[in-house]
């Protein structure tokens, strides 16, 4: 198995810690006086997201994770499982509920979302950072009140709520930052 | 980081010129006190073989050398031979040394007062970051000075540090919610300084100096006999940051040897290469060595507080990377 000494600690780099693949997301050299040198290091799990700090030797060796980022794009949702395919080579993957989470709420058929796959499995899932989405249900919109502030409430097609301007009308599509859930812009009039 | 961008310097001009002003005031308050500027070899036939530090082997055509980690032996030659007061100021170089406040290649200022006591260099550190600093940036406060030991009490709750087990520094890191799996492993001196950087040094005030270390932790300084005995070196913080390390010098030639030989053979528990004992140096300590203190500050370290950069890169023209 391929391993990394954290002087290859970088950014991005994916390892096997406890079991579970983490990406690490900070690594700093810290060295107190005549002493030991050590790594700090801000790791996030790919399977929880859980986002840490370990310290670790300088000069000690961890397990490399077999994790790879795909771009995929979204076919259906059976109830239980949420189905991808790679849009080159057609291989479909199917992901559960925890490696979904709450991406599932902005999952629109065809789009495209990255996929995590440690060991060819897939074990979470980004939205893409802008998505489309049908307004339906919001209380009715208010005519000629496009310029003015306010905000309310609005159901998707996913079943994701977002605070959406007065004027937005049941039918309307509008564009949402997912990494927010904030509303961005109306895409069409419904 | 444009791409194509790579030769330019990591440093802004007004870095640059920091550092040309930081330097001239050094020079400046070390001729106002009568210490003499000297210049010792970089590349040299022995190193310190302290195993926690890489020296850069060098091979060069008759034979091999190794980059100076520190200009401390030479210049204790220096003094063994009347030197009297002496300073350098020289670049170093320190393998596998990278991260926000390192740079493998960086700058020293190391110097030596004969017959000063260590109370009396820390008087004189003071200073000097006084008189560097004067009009650049304000001092946070006078420095305060805590033994090694009350900085444990005060900052990490450890009731007897000097007598704490590897147990009970585990539990103190437990206790603070710090996730150090193993990494002390089977060494007391590595979990005290796992406490020391995740309990302490975020608790430490923003000038302060530590002194009075556990005797296992002396390095090139003097142990103080006593109960418990303790290296007689302190270190200098600045803004939650060493800034300089400074010893009550070891003056002894039998005990440096020894002291040599056991960090050689760490080295060799650690897979390292063990280095040749420097034999010039320890016939100069054999005739005589004057009693001494002697210090070593990071200028890079020091700009960066001038400057209030994050990381070292901003004040160095080129960086390990760009190197």
């Amino acid at each position: 198995m391929a391993s990394y000494s954290t002087n290859e600690f970088r950014r991005g780099l994916k390892v096997m810690i406890d079991g579970d693949p983490c990406t690490i997301v900070e690594n700093e050299f810290v060295k107190p006086g005549k002493g030991q040198a050590f790594n700090r290091v801000k790791l996030r799990n790919l399977r929880t997201g859980r986002i840490w700090e370990r310290t670790f030797k300088s000069g000690e060796s961890v397990e490399a994770a077999d994790v790879m980022d795909v771009d995929m794009q979204y076919l259906y949702n059976d109830g239980s499982q949420w189905h991808f395919m790679h849009p080159e080579t057609f291989e479909q993957v199917a992901a559960g509920e925890a490696a979904v989470g709450d991406a599932k709420k902005w999952l629109k058929e065809q789009d495209v979302c990255t996929v995590t796959l440690w060991n060819g499995e897939p074990i979470s899932v980004t939205p893409p950072n802008h998505v489309v989405l049908k307004v339906v249900d919001t209380e009715p919109g208010v005519r000629g009140d496009t310029a003015q502030g306010g905000s309310k409430p609005a159901t998707l097609e996913t079943g994701a709520v977002v605070q959406v301007p007065l004027f937005i009308d049941i039918g309307d599509e509008i564009k949402v930052d997912t990494r927010t859930g904030e509303y961005i812009a109306r895409a069409s009039k419904g | 980081m444009r791409s194509g961008d790579g030769w330019a310097p990591a440093a802004d001009r007004r870095a640059l010129e920091l550092r040309a002003r930081v330097n001239a005031r050094i020079r400046e308050f070390m001729v106002s006190r009568g210490i003499l500027e000297v210049e010792t070899p970089a590349l040299l036939q022995a190193v310190d073989p302290a195993a926690a530090l890489q020296p850069f082997r060098v091979e060069a055509g008759d034979g091999r050398r190794w980059l100076h980690t520190s200009p401390e032996l030479p210049m204790k030659r220096l003094l063994a031979a009347g030197s009297g007061p002496i300073y350098q100021l020289c670049h170093v170089w320190r393998d596998g040394e990278r991260g926000r406040r390192h740079n493998p290649e960086f700058t020293l200022l190391e110097w030596y007062r004969p017959g000063f006591s260590l109370s009396a260099l820390m008087d004189e550190v003071e200073a000097l970051v006084h008189h560097v600093t004067e009009g650049i940036r304000e001092l946070p406060a006078p420095f305060l000075r805590l033994s090694w030991a009350e900085a444990m009490t005060r900052c990490a709750g450890l009731a007897d540090p000097h007598r704490a087990d590897i147990p009970a520094l585990r539990e103190t890191l437990a206790v603070a919610g710090v996730d150090v799996a193993d990494a002390g492993g089977e060494a007391l001196d590595a979990w005290r300084d796992l406490v020391l950087v995740h309990c302490v040094e975020p608790a430490l005030p923003p000038s302060v100096f530590l002194h009075d270390y556990p005797a296992s932790q002396a390095a090139l300084a003097r142990i103080r006999p006593g109960d418990p005995p303790v290296a007689e070196r302190f270190e200098c913080y600045l803004g939650g940051m060493e800034l300089a390390n400074g010893f009550l010098e070891l003056t002894d030639p039998v005990e440096q040897r020894r002291r040599f030989e056991a960090e050689n053979r760490a080295r060799a528990a650690a897979g390292l290469e063990p280095l040749p004992i420097d034999e010039a140096f320890l016939a100069a300590l054999e005739a005589g060595l004057p009693e001494c203190a002697g210090v070593a500050l990071g200028v890079d370290r020091l700009l960066m507080w001038l400057t209030g950069a994050d990381a070292i890169d901003a004040v160095l023209a080129f960086p390990w990377e760009r190197a």
